[in-house]
């Protein structure tokens, strides 16, 4: 490469080392606003802001769900593994909703620490695959097995 | 490693005429790739457990997520090629990508809202892997905007290529926000270290359809950078002869 090549390489080089250093430090000095959600160990802690709509994340923990009979109000606790969160919903659940599935509230949290949230998007993981495999893995016990990989994203 | 054929890009007869080679090529592996895995993704792999039918969006909208960030970085590296060593193909080839990867980027970001409404109950979240992809929306947008705006050609290819080369942070942000940062949007289902997290009969059919986009990219865009080099080499005798032919073909 002839040297007047391997200096504008270079020029070029440092430019994008440059715009990636000054990305990469408003990028982590903005990293908790970027964050969609805050998860139950970070709303005991105190991180999440008081008094403002936030996003609650996590999954929903197995056999917290109460539904009412008159209404489409729910209640359901929300956890990461270490902490929940109890939210209070009412309206149409996503299908995706279920116990064991990773959701996201955007609400309130009142007086008694109850998240109450206008709007509960579903959270789907990255796995796929046809219900008869579901049906065989549960079948064989292998899904508790399987379950436990997806409780890796809730962190 | 033999580099005459990085050299012989210097002159656009030359890619004019290979190009011509592999075209009809590249557009049928493009036809018959696309059409074998829209059947197959969309008619006879098994639905999800959860999702049911409605995940088969996944036939489209990861092949097109991909090459939309595919053909950003092939922007930027055009870019390098055309800044350093001032190969005016780059700049050719720089300028025709640009709305195809637009366009691939707008479809990856429609069929996700489409996908988005039944699974997650939302058409949009502003999560950092929607956002950084709405990014990567409006530097297109802004590589096409700034080569149509300046007039005179050296100074849009130097433009655009600096612009594509400072826009390429943004793909690896891309890439990793759904590990960075909490997301609503899951995290990738095929990485290159691991299985992916889907059976075969599942997988096989978006391969299919990956390359297939791949293909069908790489023919758009040489028919495109064809036609470039046609009107900005008009005044070379080889181009009037071409040129001559052609016309004197089809009438």
């Amino acid at each position: 490469m002839n040297p007047l090549r391997k200096k504008r390489l270079f020029i070029v080089l440092a430019i994008l080392a440059g715009v990636g250093i000054a990305v990469a430090l408003a990028l982590s000095a903005l990293q908790q606003n970027i964050n969609l959600f805050y998860t139950p160990s970070q709303i005991a802690a105190g991180e999440a802001p008081e008094g403002t709509r936030i996003r609650a994340g996590g999954l929903v923990e197995e056999g917290s769900v109460q539904r009412t009979n008159d209404s489409l109000s729910v209640a359901f606790r929300v956890t990461d593994g270490a902490e929940t969160v109890t939210i209070t919903y009412q309206g149409i659940l996503p299908d995706l909703f279920r116990e064991g599935q990773g959701i996201v509230a955007l609400g309130r949290v009142n007086a008694d620490g109850v998240l109450v949230a206008d709007e509960v998007l579903a959270k789907h993981d990255e796995n796929y695959m046809p219900p008869e495999v579901t049906q065989a893995l549960e079948k064989s016990g292998m899904m508790k097995h399987y379950e436990g990989g997806k409780q890796e994203y809730a962190k | 490693m033999n580099w005459t054929w990085f050299h012989k890009l210097g002159s656009p007869k030359w890619f004019y005429e290979i190009s011509g080679r592999w075209l009809p090529w590249l557009a049928w592996a493009a036809a018959i790739l696309v059409s074998v895995g829209v059947v197959w993704g969309l008619a006879f792999a098994p639905e999800d457990y959860q999702q049911g039918n409605s995940f088969r969006i996944i036939y489209i909208h990861v092949p097109a997520a991909f090459l939309a960030q595919s053909v950003y970085v092939m922007l930027a590296v055009a870019g390098v090629v055309g800044l350093v060593w001032k190969m005016k193909l780059a700049d050719v080839a720089l300028q025709q990508a640009a709305p195809i990867g637009a366009w691939m980027t707008f479809i990856a970001l429609l069929t996700g809202a489409v996908w988005g409404k039944p699974t997650w109950g939302a058409w949009w979240v502003w999560d950092a892997r929607l956002t950084s992809m709405l990014i990567l929306l409006f530097l297109y947008f802004g590589v096409i905007a700034l080569g149509q705006a300046i007039s005179n050609r050296d100074s849009a290819a130097k433009a655009c290529a600096v612009l594509a080369i400072v826009g390429v942070v943004n793909i690896p942000i891309i890439k990793y926000s759904v590990e960075w940062w909490n997301t609503l949007h899951q995290p990738a289902t095929f990485k290159v270290t691991e299985k992916p997290a889907m059976p075969m009969e599942m997988w096989l059919p978006l391969l299919v359809m990956v390359l297939g986009f791949y293909c069908f990219f790489a023919a758009v865009l040489l028919m495109r950078m064809r036609l470039d080099v046609l009107r900005r080499e008009s005044r070379a005798s080889w181009v009037k002869s071409e040129i001559k032919s052609l016309v004197g073909k089809s009438a």
